[in-house]
Protein backbone atom coordinates (compact mmCIF):
# COMPACT_ATOMS: atom_id res chain seq x y z
CA UNK A 1 0.00 0.00 0.00
CA UNK A 2 1.32 3.49 -0.90
CA UNK A 3 2.09 5.50 2.05
CA UNK A 4 0.08 8.17 2.17
CA UNK A 5 -0.77 11.32 4.20
CA UNK A 6 -4.12 12.28 6.06
CA UNK A 7 -6.33 14.98 6.70
CA UNK A 8 -9.45 15.38 7.89
CA UNK A 9 -12.11 18.08 6.09
CA UNK A 10 -14.79 20.36 8.35
CA UNK A 11 -16.05 21.48 5.45
CA UNK A 12 -16.92 21.24 1.33
CA UNK A 13 -14.45 24.35 0.57
CA UNK A 14 -11.99 22.55 2.95
CA UNK A 15 -12.13 19.27 1.59
CA UNK A 16 -11.97 20.37 -2.53
CA UNK A 17 -8.95 22.72 -1.58
CA UNK A 18 -7.53 19.72 -0.04
CA UNK A 19 -8.32 17.20 -2.73
CA UNK A 20 -5.69 19.83 -4.60
CA UNK A 21 -2.87 18.08 -3.53
CA UNK A 22 -0.78 16.29 -5.73
CA UNK A 23 -1.99 12.58 -5.45
CA UNK A 24 -5.14 13.49 -3.06
CA UNK A 25 -7.97 11.33 -3.13
CA UNK A 26 -11.43 11.79 -0.79
CA UNK A 27 -11.75 9.25 1.38
CA UNK A 28 -15.58 8.58 2.75
CA UNK A 29 -16.31 4.90 3.77
CA UNK A 30 -13.24 3.59 2.61
CA UNK A 31 -14.37 0.43 1.82
CA UNK A 32 -13.25 0.87 -2.56
CA UNK A 33 -10.69 3.28 -1.68
CA UNK A 34 -8.78 0.78 1.35
CA UNK A 35 -9.40 -1.94 -0.52
CA UNK A 36 -8.00 -0.78 -3.94
CA UNK A 37 -5.18 0.31 -1.79
CA UNK A 38 -4.35 -2.72 -1.08
CA UNK A 39 -4.23 -3.90 -4.44
CA UNK A 40 -1.95 -1.44 -5.14
CA UNK A 41 -4.41 -0.21 -7.74
CA UNK A 42 -5.13 3.55 -5.99
CA UNK A 43 -1.53 4.61 -4.85
CA UNK A 44 -2.96 7.88 -3.14
CA UNK A 45 -0.02 10.66 -2.05
CA UNK A 46 -2.63 11.99 0.75
CA UNK A 47 -6.27 11.15 1.35
CA UNK A 48 -8.51 13.76 2.85
CA UNK A 49 -11.24 12.25 4.76
CA UNK A 50 -14.61 13.93 4.05
CA UNK A 51 -16.78 11.78 6.47
CA UNK A 52 -16.91 14.48 9.33
CA UNK A 53 -18.22 16.96 7.62
CA UNK A 54 -21.85 17.93 8.39
CA UNK A 55 -24.96 18.04 6.99
CA UNK A 56 -24.22 15.83 4.30
CA UNK A 57 -25.66 12.55 5.79
CA UNK A 58 -28.89 13.60 5.69
CA UNK A 59 -32.02 12.38 3.76
CA UNK A 60 -34.87 14.91 2.95
CA UNK A 61 -37.98 14.45 1.26
CA UNK A 62 -40.28 17.39 -0.25
CA UNK A 63 -43.35 17.28 -2.47
CA UNK A 64 -41.07 17.22 -6.02
CA UNK A 65 -37.70 15.67 -4.80
CA UNK A 66 -35.58 13.04 -2.87
CA UNK A 67 -32.45 14.67 -2.03
CA UNK A 68 -29.94 12.21 -0.49
CA UNK A 69 -26.63 13.77 0.60
CA UNK A 70 -23.56 12.35 -0.34
CA UNK A 71 -22.60 11.29 3.22
CA UNK A 72 -25.63 9.37 4.03
CA UNK A 73 -24.36 5.51 4.68
CA UNK A 74 -26.23 2.88 2.19
CA UNK A 75 -27.71 0.92 5.27
CA UNK A 76 -29.41 4.40 6.25
CA UNK A 77 -31.09 5.70 3.22
CA UNK A 78 -32.14 1.65 2.80
CA UNK A 79 -34.64 1.86 5.10
CA UNK A 80 -35.79 5.55 5.15
CA UNK A 81 -39.45 5.27 4.94
CA UNK A 82 -39.86 8.32 2.37
CA UNK A 83 -37.04 6.60 0.29
CA UNK A 84 -38.92 2.99 0.57
CA UNK A 85 -42.51 4.06 0.49
CA UNK A 86 -41.46 6.33 -3.13
CA UNK A 87 -38.60 5.25 -4.41
CA UNK A 88 -38.68 1.45 -3.48
CA UNK A 89 -36.33 0.45 -6.27
CA UNK A 90 -33.32 2.35 -4.85
CA UNK A 91 -33.80 0.80 -1.13
CA UNK A 92 -34.24 -2.29 -3.04
CA UNK A 93 -31.01 -1.64 -5.13
CA UNK A 94 -29.16 -0.96 -1.64
CA UNK A 95 -30.12 -3.75 0.68
CA UNK A 96 -29.54 -6.50 -2.96
CA UNK A 97 -25.86 -5.01 -2.58
CA UNK A 98 -22.50 -5.86 -0.61
CA UNK A 99 -22.94 -6.82 2.84
CA UNK A 100 -24.73 -5.45 5.99
CA UNK A 101 -21.10 -4.20 7.05
CA UNK A 102 -20.15 -2.86 3.94
CA UNK A 103 -23.63 -1.34 3.86
CA UNK A 104 -23.10 0.48 7.16
CA UNK A 105 -19.70 2.10 5.93
CA UNK A 106 -20.14 2.92 2.24
CA UNK A 107 -21.63 6.23 1.59
CA UNK A 108 -24.40 6.78 -1.26
CA UNK A 109 -21.84 9.42 -2.86
CA UNK A 110 -18.99 6.81 -2.68
CA UNK A 111 -21.02 4.52 -3.90
CA UNK A 112 -21.41 5.84 -7.08
CA UNK A 113 -17.74 6.35 -7.31
CA UNK A 114 -17.35 2.31 -6.71
CA UNK A 115 -14.60 1.32 -9.30
CA UNK A 116 -15.33 -2.07 -11.24
CA UNK A 117 -14.54 -5.46 -10.19
CA UNK A 118 -12.68 -6.80 -13.42
CA UNK A 119 -10.09 -9.28 -11.95
CA UNK A 120 -7.25 -7.90 -14.38
CA UNK A 121 -8.09 -4.25 -13.24
CA UNK A 122 -7.63 -5.65 -9.49
CA UNK A 123 -4.37 -7.41 -9.82
CA UNK A 124 -1.62 -5.34 -11.09
CA UNK A 125 0.90 -7.97 -9.69
CA UNK A 126 -0.48 -10.16 -12.16
CA UNK A 127 -1.13 -8.55 -14.89
CA UNK A 128 0.48 -5.63 -15.95
CA UNK A 129 -1.79 -4.50 -19.44
CA UNK A 130 -5.06 -2.53 -17.88
CA UNK A 131 -5.88 0.59 -19.55
CA UNK A 132 -8.14 1.63 -16.74
CA UNK A 133 -5.39 1.42 -14.77
CA UNK A 134 -2.57 3.02 -16.86
CA UNK A 135 -3.97 4.24 -20.25
CA UNK A 136 -1.91 2.52 -23.37
CA UNK A 137 -0.77 -0.60 -21.76
CA UNK A 138 -3.50 -2.58 -23.17
CA UNK A 139 -6.29 -5.05 -21.85
CA UNK A 140 -5.34 -8.36 -20.47
CA UNK A 141 -9.43 -9.02 -20.23
CA UNK A 142 -9.71 -8.97 -23.84
CA UNK A 143 -9.27 -12.61 -25.26
CA UNK A 144 -8.93 -13.40 -20.81
CA UNK A 145 -11.51 -15.25 -18.76
CA UNK A 146 -14.59 -12.99 -20.13
CA UNK A 147 -17.20 -14.45 -17.67
CA UNK A 148 -18.19 -11.19 -15.93
CA UNK A 149 -17.18 -8.80 -18.67
CA UNK A 150 -19.71 -6.35 -20.31
CA UNK A 151 -21.40 -7.02 -23.30
CA UNK A 152 -22.24 -3.97 -24.06
CA UNK A 153 -20.80 -0.32 -24.20
CA UNK A 154 -17.20 -1.73 -24.54
CA UNK A 155 -14.33 -0.95 -26.26
CA UNK A 156 -10.79 -2.08 -27.74
CA UNK A 157 -9.41 -0.62 -24.63
CA UNK A 158 -11.82 -2.04 -22.18
CA UNK A 159 -14.53 -4.44 -21.26
CA UNK A 160 -14.71 -4.03 -17.47
CA UNK A 161 -18.36 -3.93 -16.10
CA UNK A 162 -19.37 -1.34 -13.97
CA UNK A 163 -20.28 -3.23 -11.05
CA UNK A 164 -22.73 -1.38 -8.74
CA UNK A 165 -26.86 -1.60 -8.29
CA UNK A 166 -27.49 1.91 -6.89
CA UNK A 167 -26.98 3.78 -9.86
CA UNK A 168 -28.78 1.01 -11.77
CA UNK A 169 -31.98 2.61 -10.10
CA UNK A 170 -30.59 6.36 -10.41
CA UNK A 171 -30.48 6.12 -14.09
CA UNK A 172 -33.67 4.66 -14.18
CA UNK A 173 -35.40 7.06 -11.49
CA UNK A 174 -33.62 9.76 -13.89
CA UNK A 175 -31.58 11.32 -10.98
CA UNK A 176 -29.31 14.38 -10.51
CA UNK A 177 -26.03 14.02 -9.58
CA UNK A 178 -25.20 17.60 -7.66
CA UNK A 179 -21.41 18.51 -6.81
CA UNK A 180 -20.03 21.45 -5.26
CA UNK A 181 -19.84 23.40 -9.08
CA UNK A 182 -22.72 21.69 -10.87
CA UNK A 183 -25.97 19.53 -10.94
CA UNK A 184 -25.29 16.65 -13.35
CA UNK A 185 -28.27 14.08 -14.98
CA UNK A 186 -26.93 10.61 -14.34
CA UNK A 187 -27.10 10.01 -17.67
CA UNK A 188 -24.71 12.28 -18.51
CA UNK A 189 -22.27 11.74 -15.27
CA UNK A 190 -20.84 7.85 -16.52
CA UNK A 191 -19.23 7.44 -19.84
CA UNK A 192 -18.30 4.69 -21.67
CA UNK A 193 -14.79 3.72 -21.71
CA UNK A 194 -13.82 4.39 -25.73
CA UNK A 195 -10.51 5.40 -25.93
CA UNK A 196 -9.94 6.77 -22.40
CA UNK A 197 -11.46 3.72 -19.94
CA UNK A 198 -9.16 5.50 -16.99
CA UNK A 199 -12.21 8.35 -17.49
CA UNK A 200 -15.58 6.88 -15.73
CA UNK A 201 -17.42 9.77 -14.74
CA UNK A 202 -17.66 13.49 -16.17
CA UNK A 203 -16.36 14.58 -12.51
CA UNK A 204 -13.24 17.11 -12.46
CA UNK A 205 -10.56 17.27 -10.35
CA UNK A 206 -11.48 19.95 -7.90
CA UNK A 207 -15.08 18.56 -7.85
CA UNK A 208 -16.82 16.18 -5.32
CA UNK A 209 -20.68 15.10 -4.96
CA UNK A 210 -22.20 16.42 -2.50
CA UNK A 211 -26.36 15.42 -2.84
CA UNK A 212 -28.06 13.14 -4.76
CA UNK A 213 -31.43 14.71 -5.95
CA UNK A 214 -34.49 12.28 -7.15
CA UNK A 215 -37.41 13.01 -8.71
CA UNK A 216 -40.80 12.30 -7.43
CA UNK A 217 -43.79 10.51 -9.45
CA UNK A 218 -46.01 7.69 -9.72
CA UNK A 219 -43.35 5.84 -11.80
CA UNK A 220 -40.82 6.47 -8.87
CA UNK A 221 -43.39 5.46 -6.45
CA UNK A 222 -43.79 2.11 -8.73
CA UNK A 223 -40.45 1.22 -8.93
CA UNK A 224 -38.23 -2.37 -8.67
CA UNK A 225 -35.04 -3.47 -8.97
CA UNK A 226 -33.84 -7.02 -9.62
CA UNK A 227 -31.10 -8.39 -9.11
CA UNK A 228 -29.79 -11.63 -10.75
CA UNK A 229 -26.46 -13.41 -9.46
CA UNK A 230 -24.88 -16.58 -8.46
CA UNK A 231 -25.38 -16.55 -5.19
CA UNK A 232 -28.22 -15.47 -3.00
CA UNK A 233 -26.59 -12.99 -1.38
CA UNK A 234 -23.28 -10.71 -0.91
CA UNK A 235 -22.88 -11.22 -4.76
CA UNK A 236 -22.56 -8.71 -8.05
CA UNK A 237 -25.21 -9.31 -10.70
CA UNK A 238 -25.15 -11.15 -13.65
CA UNK A 239 -27.98 -9.17 -14.44
CA UNK A 240 -30.05 -6.23 -13.12
CA UNK A 241 -32.92 -4.37 -13.98
CA UNK A 242 -34.29 -1.15 -12.43
CA UNK A 243 -37.90 -0.68 -13.77
CA UNK A 244 -40.62 2.40 -12.84
CA UNK A 245 -43.84 2.02 -14.43
CA UNK A 246 -46.95 4.13 -14.50
CA UNK A 247 -50.47 3.85 -15.88
CA UNK A 248 -52.66 5.92 -17.20
CA UNK A 249 -56.04 6.05 -15.41
CA UNK A 250 -57.23 2.98 -16.54
CA UNK A 251 -54.95 1.12 -15.33
CA UNK A 252 -53.17 -1.09 -17.92
CA UNK A 253 -52.10 1.27 -20.69
CA UNK A 254 -48.71 2.47 -20.22
CA UNK A 255 -48.61 6.14 -19.52
CA UNK A 256 -44.34 5.84 -19.20
CA UNK A 257 -41.85 3.80 -18.08
CA UNK A 258 -38.12 3.92 -17.36
CA UNK A 259 -35.22 0.47 -17.69
CA UNK A 260 -31.95 0.35 -16.89
CA UNK A 261 -29.60 -2.39 -16.82
CA UNK A 262 -26.79 -3.34 -14.10
CA UNK A 263 -24.19 -6.19 -14.49
CA UNK A 264 -24.25 -5.95 -18.41
CA UNK A 265 -22.39 -3.08 -19.40
CA UNK A 266 -19.57 -0.59 -19.03
CA UNK A 267 -21.95 2.17 -17.21
CA UNK A 268 -25.54 1.81 -15.52
CA UNK A 269 -27.57 1.41 -19.21
CA UNK A 270 -30.84 2.84 -20.11
CA UNK A 271 -32.75 0.96 -22.06
CA UNK A 272 -34.66 3.54 -24.07
CA UNK A 273 -35.86 1.07 -26.96
CA UNK A 274 -37.31 -0.94 -24.60
CA UNK A 275 -39.38 2.00 -23.05
CA UNK A 276 -40.30 3.60 -26.48
CA UNK A 277 -41.80 0.39 -27.88
CA UNK A 278 -43.80 -0.04 -24.11
CA UNK A 279 -45.31 3.55 -23.99
CA UNK A 280 -48.90 4.18 -24.36
CA UNK A 281 -48.97 0.18 -25.22
CA UNK A 282 -51.72 -1.72 -23.10
CA UNK A 283 -49.71 -3.85 -20.82
CA UNK A 284 -49.28 -8.12 -22.12
CA UNK A 285 -47.48 -10.31 -20.81
CA UNK A 286 -45.66 -11.87 -24.35
CA UNK A 287 -45.59 -8.13 -25.65
CA UNK A 288 -43.32 -7.23 -22.77
CA UNK A 289 -41.42 -10.55 -22.82
CA UNK A 290 -40.54 -9.81 -26.69
CA UNK A 291 -39.62 -6.36 -26.28
CA UNK A 292 -37.61 -6.95 -23.49
CA UNK A 293 -34.97 -8.33 -25.86
CA UNK A 294 -34.11 -4.84 -27.16
CA UNK A 295 -32.59 -4.00 -23.96
CA UNK A 296 -29.58 -5.92 -25.43
CA UNK A 297 -29.61 -4.40 -28.81
CA UNK A 298 -25.92 -4.08 -30.17
CA UNK A 299 -24.69 -6.43 -27.68
CA UNK A 300 -21.39 -8.16 -28.28
CA UNK A 301 -20.42 -11.24 -26.29
CA UNK A 302 -16.70 -12.04 -25.33
CA UNK A 303 -17.00 -16.21 -25.15
CA UNK A 304 -18.13 -16.92 -22.18
CA UNK A 305 -20.29 -14.04 -20.99
CA UNK A 306 -22.99 -14.65 -23.40
CA UNK A 307 -25.02 -15.88 -21.01
CA UNK A 308 -25.99 -12.35 -20.26
CA UNK A 309 -27.35 -11.67 -23.39
CA UNK A 310 -30.22 -14.36 -23.01
CA UNK A 311 -30.55 -13.53 -19.14
CA UNK A 312 -30.77 -10.03 -19.09
CA UNK A 313 -34.03 -9.54 -21.45
CA UNK A 314 -35.67 -12.56 -18.94
CA UNK A 315 -34.79 -10.14 -16.12
CA UNK A 316 -36.01 -7.01 -17.84
CA UNK A 317 -39.53 -8.58 -18.49
CA UNK A 318 -39.23 -10.42 -14.92
CA UNK A 319 -39.05 -6.53 -13.40
CA UNK A 320 -41.65 -5.02 -15.88
CA UNK A 321 -43.84 -7.54 -15.11
CA UNK A 322 -44.09 -7.08 -11.59
CA UNK A 323 -43.98 -3.34 -11.58
CA UNK A 324 -47.40 -3.94 -13.78
CA UNK A 325 -49.12 -5.68 -11.32
CA UNK A 326 -48.79 -9.48 -13.80
CA UNK A 327 -46.21 -10.73 -11.53
CA UNK B 1 7.24 9.38 3.71
CA UNK B 2 4.40 10.23 5.54
CA UNK B 3 3.89 11.51 9.03
CA UNK B 4 3.50 9.68 12.30
CA UNK B 5 0.00 10.37 13.31
CA UNK B 6 -0.88 10.56 17.39
CA UNK B 7 -4.40 9.02 18.10
CA UNK B 8 -6.10 7.66 20.68
CA UNK B 9 -8.89 4.96 20.10
CA UNK B 10 -11.38 3.76 22.25
CA UNK B 11 -11.99 0.08 22.36
CA UNK B 12 -14.33 -1.59 24.81
CA UNK B 13 -14.40 1.27 26.96
CA UNK B 14 -10.35 1.90 27.04
CA UNK B 15 -8.53 4.65 26.06
CA UNK B 16 -5.18 3.76 23.76
CA UNK B 17 -2.79 6.10 23.00
CA UNK B 18 -1.04 5.25 19.33
CA UNK B 19 1.40 6.29 17.11
CA UNK B 20 0.49 5.24 13.23
CA UNK B 21 0.99 6.05 9.96
CA UNK B 22 -2.47 6.94 8.75
CA UNK B 23 -2.15 3.67 6.61
CA UNK B 24 -2.23 0.88 9.49
CA UNK B 25 -6.23 -0.17 9.15
CA UNK B 26 -7.88 -0.84 12.29
CA UNK B 27 -7.62 -4.62 12.04
CA UNK B 28 -3.84 -3.96 12.02
CA UNK B 29 -4.05 -1.74 15.42
CA UNK B 30 -5.87 -3.80 17.06
CA UNK B 31 -3.94 -6.99 16.56
CA UNK B 32 -0.16 -5.97 15.85
CA UNK B 33 -0.18 -2.93 17.67
CA UNK B 34 -2.90 -3.66 21.18
CA UNK B 35 -2.90 -7.31 21.13
CA UNK B 36 -6.50 -7.71 20.88
CA UNK B 37 -6.00 -10.78 18.64
CA UNK B 38 -9.58 -11.77 18.70
CA UNK B 39 -10.33 -10.21 15.67
CA UNK B 40 -9.25 -12.41 12.87
CA UNK B 41 -7.53 -10.74 9.51
CA UNK B 42 -9.21 -13.37 6.84
CA UNK B 43 -9.42 -12.45 3.25
CA UNK B 44 -8.10 -8.57 4.73
CA UNK B 45 -9.88 -7.89 1.61
CA UNK B 46 -13.58 -7.00 2.81
CA UNK B 47 -15.12 -10.04 1.43
CA UNK B 48 -15.31 -12.55 4.10
CA UNK B 49 -15.96 -10.67 7.74
CA UNK B 50 -13.57 -12.14 10.05
CA UNK B 51 -12.63 -8.82 11.03
CA UNK B 52 -16.18 -7.27 11.93
CA UNK B 53 -15.92 -5.28 14.78
CA UNK B 54 -18.74 -2.55 16.12
CA UNK B 55 -17.88 1.11 15.53
CA UNK B 56 -20.28 3.64 17.44
CA UNK B 57 -22.53 0.56 17.60
CA UNK B 58 -22.67 -0.22 14.64
CA UNK B 59 -20.97 -3.42 12.55
CA UNK B 60 -18.11 -2.58 10.41
CA UNK B 61 -15.00 -4.38 8.30
CA UNK B 62 -11.82 -3.26 10.38
CA UNK B 63 -9.64 -4.20 7.67
CA UNK B 64 -11.00 -1.63 5.40
CA UNK B 65 -11.74 0.77 8.12
CA UNK B 66 -8.03 3.11 8.66
CA UNK B 67 -7.40 3.31 12.10
CA UNK B 68 -7.82 7.23 12.01
CA UNK B 69 -10.72 6.78 11.16
CA UNK B 70 -11.94 5.26 14.40
CA UNK B 71 -10.68 8.24 16.10
CA UNK B 72 -13.40 9.93 18.21
CA UNK B 73 -15.94 6.62 17.61
CA UNK B 74 -16.23 3.60 20.25
CA UNK B 75 -15.16 0.39 18.92
CA UNK B 76 -16.22 -2.63 20.19
CA UNK B 77 -14.31 -6.21 19.36
CA UNK B 78 -15.11 -9.53 20.18
CA UNK B 79 -12.76 -9.20 23.59
CA UNK B 80 -15.45 -6.60 25.08
CA UNK B 81 -18.32 -8.91 24.93
CA UNK B 82 -18.34 -10.60 27.52
CA UNK B 83 -19.07 -9.12 31.07
CA UNK B 84 -16.56 -8.73 33.52
CA UNK B 85 -16.61 -11.60 35.80
CA UNK B 86 -16.19 -13.73 32.76
CA UNK B 87 -19.75 -14.10 31.64
CA UNK B 88 -20.42 -14.95 27.95
CA UNK B 89 -22.71 -12.50 25.99
CA UNK B 90 -25.72 -14.87 24.57
CA UNK B 91 -24.79 -14.78 21.28
CA UNK B 92 -21.26 -16.18 22.73
CA UNK B 93 -23.24 -18.68 24.87
CA UNK B 94 -25.42 -19.86 22.11
CA UNK B 95 -22.30 -20.26 19.23
CA UNK B 96 -21.22 -22.70 22.77
CA UNK B 97 -24.63 -24.53 22.64
CA UNK B 98 -25.22 -25.07 19.28
CA UNK B 99 -21.87 -25.69 17.94
CA UNK B 100 -22.03 -23.29 15.76
CA UNK B 101 -18.26 -23.72 14.89
CA UNK B 102 -15.14 -26.16 13.55
CA UNK B 103 -11.86 -23.99 13.24
CA UNK B 104 -13.32 -20.97 14.91
CA UNK B 105 -11.48 -18.62 12.84
CA UNK B 106 -14.53 -17.35 11.07
CA UNK B 107 -16.19 -17.05 14.97
CA UNK B 108 -15.71 -13.96 16.13
CA UNK B 109 -16.48 -11.65 13.26
CA UNK B 110 -19.34 -14.83 13.02
CA UNK B 111 -20.45 -13.32 16.59
CA UNK B 112 -19.92 -9.82 16.21
CA UNK B 113 -21.88 -9.71 13.18
CA UNK B 114 -24.67 -11.99 15.27
CA UNK B 115 -24.94 -9.39 18.10
CA UNK B 116 -25.57 -6.58 15.49
CA UNK B 117 -28.03 -8.33 13.39
CA UNK B 118 -30.27 -9.64 16.17
CA UNK B 119 -29.51 -5.80 17.57
CA UNK B 120 -30.79 -3.91 13.90
CA UNK B 121 -33.80 -6.62 13.64
CA UNK B 122 -32.41 -8.88 11.53
CA UNK B 123 -32.77 -12.35 13.15
CA UNK B 124 -36.90 -12.52 12.42
CA UNK B 125 -36.23 -16.12 10.77
CA UNK B 126 -33.69 -18.48 9.25
CA UNK B 127 -34.33 -16.89 6.07
CA UNK B 128 -33.35 -13.32 7.19
CA UNK B 129 -30.49 -14.32 9.36
CA UNK B 130 -29.32 -15.97 6.26
CA UNK B 131 -29.27 -13.24 4.36
CA UNK B 132 -28.33 -10.57 7.14
CA UNK B 133 -25.39 -12.88 8.04
CA UNK B 134 -24.25 -12.82 3.90
CA UNK B 135 -21.12 -11.20 4.77
CA UNK B 136 -19.92 -13.48 7.12
CA UNK B 137 -18.26 -16.45 5.20
CA UNK B 138 -17.50 -19.89 7.47
CA UNK B 139 -15.14 -21.80 5.17
CA UNK B 140 -16.16 -25.15 7.32
CA UNK B 141 -19.45 -24.58 6.10
CA UNK B 142 -21.12 -24.33 9.57
CA UNK B 143 -23.50 -22.52 8.39
CA UNK B 144 -26.84 -24.22 9.73
CA UNK B 145 -25.54 -23.94 13.12
CA UNK B 146 -24.95 -20.53 13.12
CA UNK B 147 -28.12 -20.10 12.03
CA UNK B 148 -29.44 -22.22 14.94
CA UNK B 149 -27.09 -19.92 17.70
CA UNK B 150 -28.35 -16.63 16.02
CA UNK B 151 -31.92 -18.11 16.19
CA UNK B 152 -31.50 -19.00 19.79
CA UNK B 153 -29.80 -15.51 20.91
CA UNK B 154 -32.27 -13.55 19.33
CA UNK B 155 -35.12 -15.55 21.29
CA UNK B 156 -32.98 -15.05 24.37
CA UNK B 157 -31.80 -11.45 24.02
CA UNK B 158 -35.86 -10.42 23.24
Amino acid sequence: MNDFGYSRAASIDEAVALARQPGAMLLAGGTTLVDLSKCDVARPNALVDISRIPGLDEVRLDEDNAAIGALATMSHVAVQAGIRENFPAISESLLLAASAQLRNMATIGGNLMQRTRCVYFRDPAGYSACNKRDPGSGCAALGGIAHDHAVLGASDACIAVYPGDLAVALTALEAVVRTNLREIQIRDFFVEPGDTPQRETVLEPGEMITEIIVPRSPLSANSTYLKVRERKSYEFASASAAVGLAFEADGRTIRDIHVALGGLATKPWRALAVEEALRGKIIDEQAIRDVSRLAVEGAVAQGANAYKIELAPRVVARAILKVGGIQ
Amino acid sequence: MATLRSMELEINGRQHALTLEPRVTLLDALREHLGLTGTKKGCDQGQCGACTVHVDGERVLACLTLAVQAEGRKVTTIEGLAQADGALHPVQAAFVEEDAFQCGYCTPGQIMSAVACIREGHAGSDEEIREYMAGNLCRCGAYPNIVSAVRKAAKEVA
